[in-house]
């Protein structure tokens, strides 16, 4: 045990004993995203650096305070990436905070989620304890998948200290074509191009245009391109504009007091939402700034199959969709298992627990 | 370890720390009052042809594909809606009476082994392709439907279930979810985990639980993923929404062959570090495709030490291109010959003989056993060799077939049962094949499950507080035990009488393991 990672662990011992609460924080990118909470701040950034990472077992292993940036920048080195695009947002975010977030960028629809790359986990626990979940390799059913578990928990079960990620070669190329068009016209062509096999790595629909990637082989991308249409960006403009989704720098999601982030099925038709409206994820994923009571916005996303969330302005009931009865439950059982006293994070992800 | 209680009492479902105890053992018969209360119970919420009560009809169920593990159930039910699922559950869990779940029975591991004091809760009757959505590219079904079935229904749309165990043909939905079940396609398009959007089912209780659905972001803990592979130990899934995939143009495979392991290892990780993910990559050693060859005909190099088979899809031109990048390396690896397939007939030739291994080994060994481990992908020459070792010290033959791309091994160990000495000769064997991959960090088991099977093994591989967490998340979803009791975790019990048998001259096997 490393020095920062035995003094994490002495304040998660102390706190536990003492029933005080912790506030676990890598960078703090992502302080908007659940409840404010109070408790002391525990920072993971001393516990740092990339622990494993061998290129042809596509595995990198990393301490929850490595930034983004370092593993991003070790990973070009050798043609490869996370492939679930973390959004970074205003900053460097740690790998912890990352996968404790459990949100992904704009290739969500194509490659899966944060969850869906995640292969091992080391988890701090309010005992104390360290515990080994996963491992590195990319088939594993030994006991319970606690590591997906921890997959967007918001640090609520214990400290996530290390994680195994899987990661994937850079695609040999990408096109980013822009079509105008109206959301009624993107959401149909949308679900014209998914159930055929084009190599469309991203799907979005904002101000009347809507943008897709694609990403492979050159061959492929050239037939891909006749069959789409659209006019081709050049590549620092496509850089740019899917780093602005990924990240929230586009000015659609600026000053907004109310803004919804919507998961709902893909082929869910345009909603009777009043207000500017951004699409993601080739319609999966649906930005609406929208002054509408939050009870309407939830029930509309709930009729669709899906949910909302009060990504911005969200009230005394929190940012997320309700969970159900029984879901909430089980909720509320794991926390009491993992976390008997309820230090960590208390209530950022579920009011209560 | 307390006796399991013969009749229902009040005390029997209060919370217990460990719910993996009470239940542990699958031999406790249930007297013969007790069954006769649950047999009038359950006729009360299912018609009468959905009850087997006596032995011959219980009989078939005794064991999964793990046919060495059997155990005649109390009971078996096959309900035919979600609302007589629910029925059995909560009268099961009013009586305090085990529920095993069982799909097709294919299971490896013995996930699907009865319980004597328990019912059997088949779900081969609920075998429904409730819709298949060409737009949305989901299908939703329920969980006795054949895997291969939703791909047939999904073909005239031009889609597919990816996921493709070799079992396809038998194994069910819900088994599928169960087992978090692979196949040859797995190393681009990923686990079930990875294709199942979302499910709906029963907790111990009968109360519905519904996880992630036909949205990509479901808000809470993922529940979802950790019921994925939970070996039917948390819910008995009902419904399931599937991710379907479009059916790439054009596939090909490349066979290679090898005149060493180790260089057909390395040609592995070669493919994987140029950059090529390839839709399988597959490798079957000498004793394999001698063993297949006869049967199905493939035209492998029986001289070749080794072969690996590597499939790309596609567009034509990328087809091609990436064929072409797989043959390179290939080459520069050490490949002593390579074909490739030129028609679909060819194809499914070249992959008929991985499809039948095990079949294979069955026609060449009275009995065979199946191990399920997975490894680094470096390690692999390294655990060819040691499989090598371990045949001669335990007097054994072991055939080897290998998902290569993800380092998931399938060493097939020939015995003879009615030898004696033999099967148990076999069991050391795999325990130790199984060892050394947690030593190699990989792990027990890919895609096979514990269930019974190697639920010793998951001692080694696990530390008393990390068994004590999956005890947390089984009594999250079942306080009672009920649920599948015996499987997958073993008990501190357990695992302190495993240790005991494993300790030579004081030392524990692998002392240079961590263990926290
Ligand atoms: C020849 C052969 C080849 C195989 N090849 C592969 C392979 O390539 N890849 C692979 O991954 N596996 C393979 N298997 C193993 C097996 O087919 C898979 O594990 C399969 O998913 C089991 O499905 P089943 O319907 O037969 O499940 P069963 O054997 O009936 O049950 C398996 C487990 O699932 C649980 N279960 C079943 N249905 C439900 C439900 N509705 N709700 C909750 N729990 C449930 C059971 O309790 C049990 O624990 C192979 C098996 C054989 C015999």
């Amino acid at each position: 045990m490393d020095t920062a990672l035995h003094s994490m662990r002495e304040r998660i011992v102390a706190a536990h004993h003492a029933r005080t609460s912790l506030r676990i924080h890598g960078n703090r990118t992502k302080d908007f995203y659940g409840a404010t909470i109070k408790g002391d701040p525990l920072d993971t950034r001393g516990h740092a650096g990339i622990v494993d990472y061998e290129p042809s077992e596509l595995v990198l292993t990393a301490r929850c305070g490595t930034s983004l940036e370092e593993i991003a920048l070790t990973l070009a080195k050798h043609g490869q990436f996370l492939a679930f695009e973390p959004p970074a947002f205003s900053g460097n975010p740690t790998l912890g905070g990352i996968v404790a977030a459990g949100l992904s960028g704009p290739r969500r629809a194509q490659v899966g989620a944060v969850r869906d790359f995640v292969l091992g986990t080391r988890l701090l626990t309010a005992e104390g304890e360290l515990l080994r979940f996963g491992g590195q390799v990319m088939k594993n059913v030994a006991g319970f998948d606690v590591s997906r578990l921890l997959c967007g928990s918001l640090g609520i079960l214990g400290l996530i200290s290390e994680v195994s990620i899987k990661v994937l070669p850079l695609p040999k190329q990408e096109v980013t074509l822009r079509l105008p068009m109206s959301a009624t016209e993107a959401l149909a062509a949308f679900n014209r191009w998914r159930g055929q096999p084009l190599p469309i790595s991203a799907g979005s629909w904002f101000d009347g245009a809507t943008t897709v990637r694609l990403s492979g082989a050159p061959a492929a991308l050239a037939a891909a391109q006749v069959r789409i249409g659209g006019d081709p960006l050049a590549d620092d403009d496509a850089a740019t504009w899917w780093n602005s989704l990924r990240n929230q720098t586009h000015p659609f999601f600026g000053n907004r007091t109310s803004l919804w982030r919507l998961s709902v099925p893909a082929t869910t038709p345009l909603m009777a939402i009043p207000g500017p409206l951004a699409a993601e994820w080739n319609g999966a994923l649906r930005w609406h700034a929208t002054e509408l009571p939050a009870e309407e916005v939830r029930r509309l996303a709930s009729a669709a199959g899906g949910t909302a969330t009060q990504w911005r302005g969200a009230g005394e009931d929190g940012m997320f969709h309700p969970l159900s009865p029984t879901v909430l439950e089980i909720h509320r059982k794991l926390k009491e298992r993992f976390d008997p006293r309820g230090i960590f994070n208390p209530g950022r992800l579920v009011t209560g627990l | 370890m307390q006796d399991a209680p013969r009749k229902p009492t009040a005390d029997s479902l209060r919370f217990e720390a460990n719910p993996g105890t009470r239940w542990s053992d699958l031999t406790q018969p249930a007297t013969l009052d007790h069954r006769q209360t649950l047999i009038c119970a359950l006729q009360a919420v299912l018609p009468a042809d959905c009850i087997l009560e006596r032995e011959e009809e219980r009989r078939p169920y005794e064991c999964d594909g793990l046919s060495s593990h059997t155990q005649l159930p109390m009971l078996v039910v096959l309900p035919r809606t979600e609302e007589q699922v629910r029925a059995v559950l909560t009268t099961c869990h009013a009586l305090d009476v085990p529920v095993v779940a069982r799909g097709a029975g294919t299971g490896l591991s013995g996930g699907a082994m009865p319980h004597a004091s328990g019912v059997v809760l088949s779900l081969a009757r609920l075998n429904g392709i409730l819709k298949i959505d060409p737009e949305a590219c989901t299908a939703r079904v329920q969980p006795g439907v054949r895997n291969l079935a939703v791909s047939e229904a999904a073909a005239p749309f031009g889609l597919y279930y990816a996921p493709d165990p070799s079992s396809q043909i038998a194994c069910s939905i819900g088994g599928n979810v169960a087992e978090n079940s692979g196949g040859v396609h797995c190393l681009k398009y990923g686990l079930t985990v990875h294709n199942v959007l979302g499910i709906r089912g029963f907790t111990i209780m009968g109360e519905l639980l519904e996880l992630g659905g036909g949205a990509l972001d479901s808000p809470g803990l993922d529940l979802l993923a950790v019921t994925i592979g939970s070996e039917g130990l948390l819910v008995v899934v009902t419904e399931a929404t599937l991710k379907l995939v479009p059916k790439p143009e054009l596939a090909q495979v490349v066979m290679a062959s090898f005149d060493d392991t180790g260089k057909a290892g390395d040609a592995v990780a070669a493919i994987i570090a140029a950059g090529i993910i390839p839709a399988g990559l597959e490798m079957m050693d000498r004793k394999a495709t001698v063993a297949v060859e006869p049967f199905v005909k493939a035209g492998y190099d029986l001289t070749a030490e080794a072969i690996l088979l590597a499939e790309s899809d596609g567009t034509p031109a990328e087809v091609a291109a990436e064929i072409a990048d797989i043959e390179r390396v290939l080459r520069a690896s050490g490949a002593t010959t390579i074909k490739v397939s030129q028609s679909e007939a060819e194809r499914l030739r070249f992959w008929s003989g991985r499809k039948n291994a095990f079949p294979a080994a069955g026609r060449i060994s009275p009995d065979y056993y199946c191990m399920d481990g997975t490894i680094p992908r470096k390690t692999l020459g390294r655990m060819l060799r040691a499989i090598g070792d371990m045949e001669t010290r335990f007097g054994l033959r072991c055939m080897n077939v290998f998902h290569a791309g993800d380092g998931n091994l399938h060493p097939l160990i020939l015995f003879d049962a009615n030898a004696p000495g033999e099967m148990d000769r076999a069991n050391e064997f795999g325990a130790e094949i199984l060892e050394l991959c947690v030593k190699l960090g990989g792990t027990i088991t890919g895609e096979h499950g514990v269930g019974v099977e190697k639920i010793n093994s998951m001692c080694v591989q696990f530390s008393t507080a990390e068994r004590n967490a999956f005890f947390a998340v089984k009594s999250a979803f079942d306080e009672t035990g009920l649920l599948n009791p015996g499987k997958a975790i073993p008990t501190l019990a357990r695992c302190a009488e495993y240790g005991k048998l494993h300790v030579h001259q004081g030392q524990i096997p692998h002392p240079d393991l961590p263990r926290f």
